[in-house]
């Protein structure tokens, strides 16, 4: 049982564990937002779907809708969908978990501008959409980048949740090996693996925040 | 020519009616200060007039257009989106917080509206501003970041900000009021050097000394309705009870 064994095991876990980190990145950051848009929307309908589904998403075991995503095509459309399915399910479940968890923060960024940004921009003759992405969001984006570090750190340790859709990520081949082994050894390096990819995660948004500091 | 006239404004807030129909008008070159108590109405009336709120009823135009109109003392019924917008680059408002864009520098503080709304060029949005800012005394700051600058020049800038947009009447809500006693004087100045260009202008302030100086007429607004109306000199020297209690609170200051 060698160190080296470990690594690389763990190592392809590992390109599994980045893969659904970025992947869920991807997705769920612009969808958080429009959730967001859905949540403060003015059309009472809108807002009210949107409140819902901010609640089920925060309110429920993300592991249990991982399981809802997976079987939801077979029960729902009767649909049998080969194992290929248990990653994309994943994806699909993490991506809607964290866009809600994303909206809130988006909500509380843009609740946050002071009206007189808005006002400015009405007097300027600024269009709505001219005021939101160019004078709006910029600001929102540097105040909800403490928030949403705090959310990337959690997806990042989330991630070991795949296991429940026996997608192999890091933490399941640490298991494997740490069960058929009885060593604690392949953990104790997962847990490194975790919080070097951390650290690098929290370095680079501090990096990013930094170069917003260029105004207050 | 009216550059602004307003009809019989009347706006409530839920049971509260805080404008009780006023009625005035603005001429080309004309520098009109509106004075009044806190509450009494002067800043509702400068957001009804720049559409920051709605009116309830009433008329409003802007060189004989109409932007809202009341038919038989009904509501008012706002024009046309497109006539809005057009309407709306008569006149420009200078905030009593500035409002500044934090993540902008002064330069493109200045230049993202002409550009962006009346489509000139980022060159010549570019030189229209450098010239505003020299002329406001602003020339080393084009690259400066709003919370570098102190409120006076802030004020400046955002001053600067709504001249680019070359327009014909400019409000003023309370300009110097989040300014420091010190960095009044520097917003004044400027002011009133556009008072000598013929800028038409409309303020409100509670700089009274200023107003006399500066204002071809004066507004006195109390409890949602104008009480008097003059010239400096009429308004200095009232017999009007409620005009004479409040300028005193101020010459004892």
């Amino acid at each position: 049982m060698s160190i080296y064994f470990i690594l690389t095991q763990l190592g392809q876990g590992f390109l599994t564990t980045i893969l659904i980190f970025i992947l869920t990145l991807l997705f769920s950051l612009p969808l958080g937002l429009v959730v967001s848009f859905g949540r403060m929307s003015k059309i009472f309908i809108i807002r009210t779907i949107s409140k819902l589904y901010i609640s089920i998403m925060r309110g429920t075991p993300l592991m249990l809708q991982l399981i809802v995503v997976f079987f939801a095509p077979y029960y729902v459309f009767g649909l049998q969908m080969g194992s290929s399915f248990r990653f994309t399910a994943v994806i699909i479940a993490f991506v809607l978990n964290y866009a809600a968890y994303f909206a809130e923060i988006y909500r509380g960024g843009i609740e946050s501008m002071p009206i007189g940004q808005y006002e400015a921009c009405k007097v300027l003759g600024l269009s709505k959409s001219q005021t939101f992405i160019r004078i709006i969001l910029p600001q929102v984006f540097k105040r909800v980048l403490p928030p949403l570090t705090n959310e990337t750190i959690t997806l990042v340790k989330d991630t070991s949740l795949a296991f429940v859709l026996s997608v192999v990520e890091m933490f399941t081949t640490a298991k494997q090996i740490a069960a058929s082994e009885t060593t604690m050894l392949p953990l104790m390096i997962a847990g490194v693996f975790y919080y070097i990819f951390n650290l690098i995660v929290a370095l680079s948004m501090e990096r990013m925040e930094n170069r917003l500091n260029y105004y207050r | 020519m009216k550059v602004l006239e307003i009809r019989n404004m009347k706006k409530s807030f839920g049971d509260l009616e805080v404008l009780k129909g006023i009625s005035l008008s603005v001429n080309e070159g004309e520098v009109l200060s509106i004075i009044g108590p806190s509450g009494s109405g002067k800043s509702t009336l400068l957001r009804c007039a720049t559409m920051l709120d709605n009116m309830d009823e009433g008329d409003l135009l802007y060189l004989n257009e109409f932007a809202a109109k009341s038919i038989n003392g009904g509501n008012s019924i706002y024009s046309s989106k497109d006539d809005l917008k057009r309407i709306k680059k008569t006149f420009g408002l200078v905030f009593q917080n500035f409002n500044l864009f934090p993540h902008y520098n002064v330069l493109k503080n200045i230049t993202e509206a002409p550009i962006l709304v009346d489509g000139i060029s980022k060159k010549e949005a570019e030189d229209r501003a450098k010239s505003l800012l020299d002329k406001l005394g602003l020339a080393n700051k084009s690259s400066a970041f709003p919370y570098q600058l102190s409120g006076g020049q802030q004020q400046r800038v955002s001053i600067a900000r709504a001249l680019a947009l070359q327009p014909k009447l400019l409000f003023f809500d309370e300009p110097t009021s989040a300014l420091d006693p010190e960095l009044t004087g520097e917003v004044l100045k400027v002011i009133k050097e556009l008072a000598k260009e013929k800028m038409t202008m409309v303020i409100v302030t509670h700089e009274m000394q200023f107003a006399k100086e500066l204002s071809d007429r004066i507004i006195f607004i109390d409890d949602g309705i104008i009480q008097v109306e003059g010239s400096p000199k009429e308004i200095f020297s009232t017999d009007n009870v409620r005009l004479k209690d409040f300028i005193g609170k101020f010459a004892n200051r």
